[in-house]
């Protein structure tokens, strides 16, 4: 388990996202938005083409805290702004998204925050990305 | 067309009580990478001190989307998914939803703000059992466009 001292720094960890992670996501989350599956919508609406949900890649932040925090549980705060869209090609290859987070204290000495810094081809692709999480026993 | 300015501080009605599955939160963990096994073993979840399976931290967004989603189709709204780009999202966990959870969402706009042609759509998400236990407040700020030639 890590341990989460304000100060240390976790990661890297990346995850590839294809365009079917993007379909599955829409299934389990209800958002049917076609910028996330239709080429033609999305370039229609001014995109650079399929783009992932903010939430799967928010959503991937968090399973990073999650699973350096110990468990889903201990996530009480998570957000960001969706500052770049993160474009997934259709193609086998996808794209890596990567996350780094740098424990920071709060308040509480139970909780510390994580800073997510979230990259995508070199480019941060979440804002104020940060999830406060409570500290292992 | 843009949006009514009165929008700011209007409260929408809850959404229809949605049943939270076993089945769905291995779904939603399945689609999300979350290999944790709190979210598919009932055992494993029990032994973690919870009484059923343990949803990941963004599943709130399920019944928090489907108030969004009435809030868009509302007839005062009327804004159409395709032209929302997702701003801004922030959830506040007052604890892990369960399989067993029956939840409903009630959404407010916060504030509307215009910037170069895009509404800023603030909007506050409270998610709730239907007993009323709150688990989550979910913040998420939409950008709409309104497409071209629709912008008088």
């Amino acid at each position: 388990m890590t341990v989460l001292e304000s100060g240390a720094t976790l990661g890297p960890v990346a995850y590839v996202v294809r365009r079917s992670d993007l379909v599955r996501y829409a299934g389990a989350s209800g958002d049917f938005n076609p910028i996330h599956w239709s080429q033609r919508v999305a370039t229609e609406v001014g995109l650079p083409g399929v783009i992932a949900h903010g939430m799967y890649t928010l959503a991937l932040a968090g399973r990073a805290a999650a699973e350096w925090a110990g468990g889903a549980d201990r996530v009480v705060e998570l957000g960001s702004r969706f500052t770049r869209p993160v474009a997934v090609p259709d193609d086998e290859a996808g794209v890596e998204v990567e996350v780094v987070g740098d424990v920071k204290p709060t308040d509480q000495p139970d909780r510390v925050r994580i800073d997510l810094t979230v990259t995508c081809g070199g480019q941060k692709v979440l804002g104020q990305a940060r999830a406060v999480v409570t500290r292992n026993a | 067309m843009p949006l009514a300015p009165d929008l700011a501080g209007r409260e929408f009605p809850p959404t229809p009580p949605y049943d939270v599955s076993r089945s769905q939160i291995a779904a939603f963990a399945d689609a999300v990478g979350a290999d944790d096994d709190v979210h598919r073993d009932p055992a494993a979840a029990r032994a973690a001190g919870h009484p059923d399976v343990v949803a990941p931290p963004t599943f709130p967004m399920v019944v928090a989307f489907q108030a969004m989603s009435d809030f868009m189709a509302d007839p005062d709204v009327g804004i159409e998914l395709r032209n929302v780009v997702h701003s801004e999202q922030r959830f506040e966990i007052d604890r892990p939803i369960h399989a067993g959870d029956v939840l409903t969402a009630t959404i407010g706009v916060e504030t509307v703000r215009q910037a170069a042609g895009t509404s800023l759509i603030a909007t506050r998400s409270t998610v709730r059992t239907v007993d009323g236990e709150r688990v989550c407040v979910a913040y998420a700020t939409l950008a709409h466009r309104a497409p071209s030639g629709d912008d008088a």
